[in-house]
This record gives C-alpha cells, structure tokens and sequence, in this order.
C-alpha cells in the first residue's frame, strides 16, 4: 500500500524529520487560505499515487495566494497517469542550495534492510542507479542493532554533505530509519533531501510504501489507504480475498496458486493469446469465492473468453465447478469458457461443469490453445 | 535417499488443533509420516486421536524426540512460532503460513543463521520425499519415489510438475517448496547444494518466478559446482513491471526480477528452461 507525500511527510514529522509545514486543499478556495496564511511563496503539488508529477504540470510555483488558488484549479482534476487529482499540498516553499537522496528498503539479495543516499538527489533514484552506479551509498542495517549513529555519520560524509549538517543529517537518517521500522514500510524515502539557504536540512517531498502483510499492526496507516490506487476490479478483489491484477488483454483466467496463475497468463501468450488478468483464488477456495472472482473476470469488457486452471490439493474441483454455475446464473453472457480441471474430486467438478456445456481440456497447453483459438474466433 | 525429511523424520505440528493445522496433520499421517506431536498453548495433555498436544515446543522435543516443526499457525503469531521451536533445539523447521511481514522475516532469517537452524518457507507448501514422508500440503498421490528433485517458489505449479513427472513414471527423490516470500529461510543454492551432494537425486527441477535475484545467483552456483544436470520453468513472462503477482516476492522492481534476465542466465550456463511447465519432462529425458 502507498502512502500520499503529504500522510509520508507527516508520518516522517512524527519522527523528528523536519519537513514543510504545509497543508492539504481539496478546493483551490482552501488552497488560497492556506497559501495566506503561509504568508509567503507556495508550492502547489498534485497528490496522486504515481511518479512523474512535476513532468506532467503536477507541482507549480506560487508567489501569491491568488496564483495558488489558480494553480490549484489547474492541477486539481488533472489526470495523472490515468489517476484524478483530489487534494494537492500546499507547502512554504524553500530556498534550496543543494538536494540529496536518502531512502530505506529492504535489500532482497542480502536479506537486510539498507539505507540508501545519493549526491544526486531530486531525480529518478533508478535512474541514478542505472547510469551512475558510483554516486549510491549503500548501508546495511543490523536487525537486532538498529541504524547507529557512525553509519549515518559515514553516510553523510560520503555524500559530501556540509560537516555543520552532519548532527542534524544523523537525527533525519535515523528518523527515518524508525519511521521505516515502525510503520512496517516496504519504502521510505526524501527525495529531496534539502540544503537550505540557511544550511538547514529539510525534507521536501516523502513518499512511503508500506508492507500490507504488515498493516494488521497499523490499523490508523491502513485507514490510509486511497482506494484510487486500485481498478476497481482490484479493490473488489482485494475486499474477497483474492489475488487479481487488470492487464490489457483479451483471455480472462482463474488460477489456484499465484505461480501456476502466472505460468498460465505465460501459456496464453506462447499460443498467441494475450491475458486480461492475473487471478489467484487462493487455497480452499469455496464456491462464493469462486462466483465473486468469475463476476470481476466478466466485468472487463476487453474478455472474450475465459480459461480456468485449477489444481486441486486443498481447492476442491466441485467447490469450484459449482462456484462457476453460481456465477453463470446470475450473468448471462456469451463468452466461451474452457476449464481444466485436476486433482481432488475433479470427476464431480468435471460433471457439474458438463451440464454447463464448457470445454473441457485435460493439459494446461490444451486449455490455454483452446481459449486462445475461442477468443480468436469472437473477434 | 532424499534430502531433509525422510522415514527418520520426527515430526511436531505447532498450530495442530487449528482449521488448517488438524486437516494436514491427518493427510501427513495418512501418507505415512511420523507424527509424534502437536503444540497448542492451553491444550497442552490432550490427545488428537493417538497424537499428544503440548503447551510447548520444548515440552514436545522432550517427550517425543521431535527433530522436524511445521507451523500452521496464522501470520503474526509465526515468527514467534518459529523462534520457539529453534529455542527448543528443532533443527529443521517449516513454515507454511503465507502473509508474514517482511521485518519480521528479516529478524528470523539473522537469529536463525546465528543458530544453525534451517527454515523452509514461509508462504511455502513444505516437502515431499516419496513414498517417506509428506512435510506440508502438497498432494501426496501426485508423487512417485524416484532420482528426481525439485525445488520452487511456487505451490500449485509445482504440483503441475510433479504430477506431469509421475504421468511419465519419472519419480522424485524430495520436492522442496520454498516458498514466494521475498526474505525466506532456505534458498534455491541451499537446495541445488543438498540435491548435488544426495546419491539418490541424479537431476534437478528448479521453478522460479519473477522478483529478486535468486534464480540468476543459482545460475552461477550451477556452472560453478553442480555435475547434476538442471532444467528449470521460469513463471511471469508476462507479468508487468510494479505488479505484485499473488506472492509478496513476485514483482518486477528497479528494472531487476524479469522472467527473461533469468532465463538469460540460466539457459547463458547451459540450463535448458522449459516453455511450459508441462515440457519438463521432455527435457529431463534429452
């Protein structure tokens, strides 16, 4: 789950990280206000859930409340990447001498988490990462010792901060760190990380992706959460329990287990077919999960047929056999379907699926070229 | 032969009295493991058919000589499952509980390497060694004693595999579900280490999927050490970059986890990797 930059940077406020004291409008009136009251320049800046918003005229410049309201009517309803901007935060704008990168995560590879800080700051991090490898600091952090303070120093001088900076830079770097820990994050970084005219560092812009398998200990952070992040395929999908990604394509799938739910999508491709999704129903499913999947797979206008694969071990395949007839009682629809069947009752699940007259395949090779040549033959 | 679970096996199932935990413990039984224990706080003296529960997991390795746990108990109550059973001197743990957070896993991995305690999992079916013991949730009639091992990030794609391998009367020495997590406890290298060290596996099936770097580090450790030969499925083809595909570990991320750098470095040290998991046979008999 992610977090906006503003709930990032008040969340970084919370652990000692200096940060603008901005506000949030969701009308260019309250915009105004709070560019008034901040008695001085303002930055307006688009909230939405995606990178690149200066690019796309997200974030503008306003030396008076009258531009800032402006601003704000400009920015606020503006499609970003597909999603709608709802609120933009107003913060003071500050001078700045020079920005740099910090950010946390975890480091797969060396199953730690490592604190990560560049020269370079107030670009693309990868991209820094991708062209000039040199200038990022790696820094493991020890699960049981936490971030110590000569890291943070370490850091600060190999990014050639300012030594007046350092004391100030080792309360943000470890701030940070907690920020990270406490809030069970995935992602925590500034970018960027600013000097200011007065040598000041000061946070400018947050962002923060949190662990979902985490968020049970963060019940106000998982209140957080902005459904926008999601299609709203995903979000219904989410509230069942299941696993379900929209892709652009034209085969729907259901799939028990997330690995053989990707080989799948993979077979649809080899036979010249593309997927409409990603859809793991999970282990055990029962036959209402099953109907609530089917109807979100034919919700996609894009899906001209559809191909279930189900392997059962725990999932029973007459559990999902009668989960498919539900389903198909409620929505008519002409869209051919083929169904694979294996594993624990998958006779019984085979007969209830006979009476629906589906297709039927015994390999997934088989299944997934007959779904390719059904939805073929409806375009 | 196989590797890690076996006849000898000594098994305690910590979360026993539970949904999930009572089923599989009764399908482990059936298919012939040695169950000697369960663990429940609060249960402890009672008895599950011919299984005695304990209140601990130390009370349970005293009792019965438990050298094996598997965890079924829910996500924020398995680390300190796992750090129990360690504590109580179980060498080979296996966590089967999908949705544990990362941190937490970060901590487990670091105290258990100081331990010398292997885990496998979480997020993971668990093992099977033919016709010896079932160690977890993958369907026991689906496998066949054999010369073949497998190792995998997934579930259900691996049953597809183990059960196309039984079809052809190719039999399996261990299946080793690893688990999707991104921080977990047993790595591929891990497994590809102990296959080429058994005299009885004289192959090796490795199925990866998406995210992290694991499957290109095994790429090396294969031309590096392995005189086995290894054939692989590589799942997310057509996953897109930033989608978190069902498992917490499948993502493409920073440009690094694609399908096709994998595969790149798998087939660049002579893995031949299948189009689909159903070929693998047809490559193991080439």
């Amino acid at each position: 789950m992610k977090l906006h930059e503003y709930q990032s940077k008040f969340q970084f406020a919370d652990f000692g990280i200096p940060v603008p004291q901005g506000q949030v409008a969701a009308t260019p009136q309250e915009a105004f206000q709070i560019a008034k009251e901040s008695n001085g320049p303002v930055v307006v800046k688009a909230q939405v859930l995606v990178g690149g918003r200066g690019k796309a005229g997200g974030v503008k410049l306003a030396r008076t409340p009258e531009e800032a309201e402006k601003y704000a009517g400009e920015i606020l309803g503006m499609q970003i990447k597909g999603l709608t901007v709802k609120k933009v935060l107003i913060d003071p704008a500050a001078k700045i001498n020079h920005e740099i990168y910090l950010g946390v995560t975890t480091d797969r590879a060396a199953r730690r988490t490592v604190m990560i800080a560049s020269a370079a700051g107030g670009v693309d991090i990868e991209e820094v990462a991708a062209t000039t490898p040199e200038k990022i600091i790696r820094v493991h952090v020890d699960p049981f010792l936490g971030l110590r303070d000569y890291q943070a120093r370490d850091i600060a001088g190999m990014i050639g901060l300012p030594r007046e900076t350092w004391r100030q830079f080792i309360e943000i770097a470890k701030g940070l760190y907690q920020a990270y820990l406490e809030s069970d994050a995935s992602l925590a970084e500034i970018n960027p990380l600013v000097v200011t005219g007065d040598g000041d560092l000061l946070a400018v812009d947050g962002k923060m992706v949190l662990d979902d398998n985490g968020l049970f200990r963060h019940p106000i952070l998982a209140e957080m959460r902005d459904i926008d992040e999601e299609s709203p395929s995903e979000f219904q999908a989410r509230q069942a329990g299941l696993s379900y990604v929209d892709l652009d394509g034209e085969i729907g799938c259901m799939v028990n287990g997330a690995g053989l739910a990707m080989a799948t999508m993979d077979m649809i491709k080899l036979f010249g077919g593309e997927p409409a999704n990603f859809l793991d129903i999970g282990g055990g499913a029962q036959s209402e999960k099953v109907a609530v999947a089917l109807r979100i797979i034919l919700s996609d206008k894009n899906v001209k047929a559809v191909l279930f694969n189900i392997f059962g071990g725990i999932t029973r395949c007459d559990e999902v056999a009668r989960g498919i007839l539900t389903a198909l009682e409620e929505i008519q629809v002409d869209i051919p379907m083929v169904a694979r069947l294996v594993g624990t009752n998958q006779e019984e699940g085979r007969a209830i699926l006979a009476e629906a007259k589906m297709t039927t395949a015994a390999t997934l090779a088989e299944a997934a070229q007959k779904a390719v040549a059904a939805a073929h033959s409806k375009a | 032969m196989s590797i890690l679970v076996d006849k000898n096996t000594r098994l305690v199932v910590q979360g026993m009295t539970g949904r999930e935990g009572a089923f599989h413990t009764e399908q482990m039984i059936e298919y012939g493991t040695n169950v000697v224990g369960g663990v429940t706080p609060g249960k402890g003296g009672e008895w599950i058919g011919k299984i005695p529960v304990f209140d601990t997991v130390r009370s349970a390795v005293e009792t019965t000589g438990a050298n094996c746990s598997i965890i079924f108990v829910p996500a924020r109550f398995t680390p300190d499952a796992i750090y129990e059973a360690a504590d109580a001197g179980i060498p080979l743990i296996i966590a089967i509980t999908e949705g544990v957070p990362i941190l937490d896993m970060i901590q487990v991995r670091a105290s258990l390497d100081q331990k010398g305690t292997r885990l496998i999992g979480p997020n993971c079916p668990g093992l099977l060694t033919p016709g010896e013991a079932k160690v977890g949730i993958i369907p026991g009639n689906i496998g066949t004693p054999g010369s073949i091992g497998i190792v995998s990030r997934s579930g259900t794609l691996t049953y597809e595999v183990l059960n196309a391998l039984t079809h052809r009367d190719m039999g399996q020495s261990t299946c080793v579900g690893i688990g999707g997590d991104p921080i977990n406890g047993t790595s591929f290298i891990d497994c590809l280490r102990m296959f080429e060290e058994d005299p009885a596996t004289e192959s090796v099936v490795m199925i990866g999927e998406i995210g992290g770097t694991d499957e290109e580090k095994a790429a090396r450790y294969i031309a590096d050490s392995m005189t086995k030969p290894v054939v692989s499925f590589i799942a997310g083809r057509t996953a897109p970059p930033g989608k978190r595909m069902g498992h917490a570990g499948a993502i493409v991320e920073g440009g690094t986890g694609s399908a096709e750098d994998k595969i790149k470095a798998l087939e660049a040290v002579g893995v031949r990797v299948a189009d689909h998991p159903e070929q693998i046979p047809d490559l193991l008999t080439k």
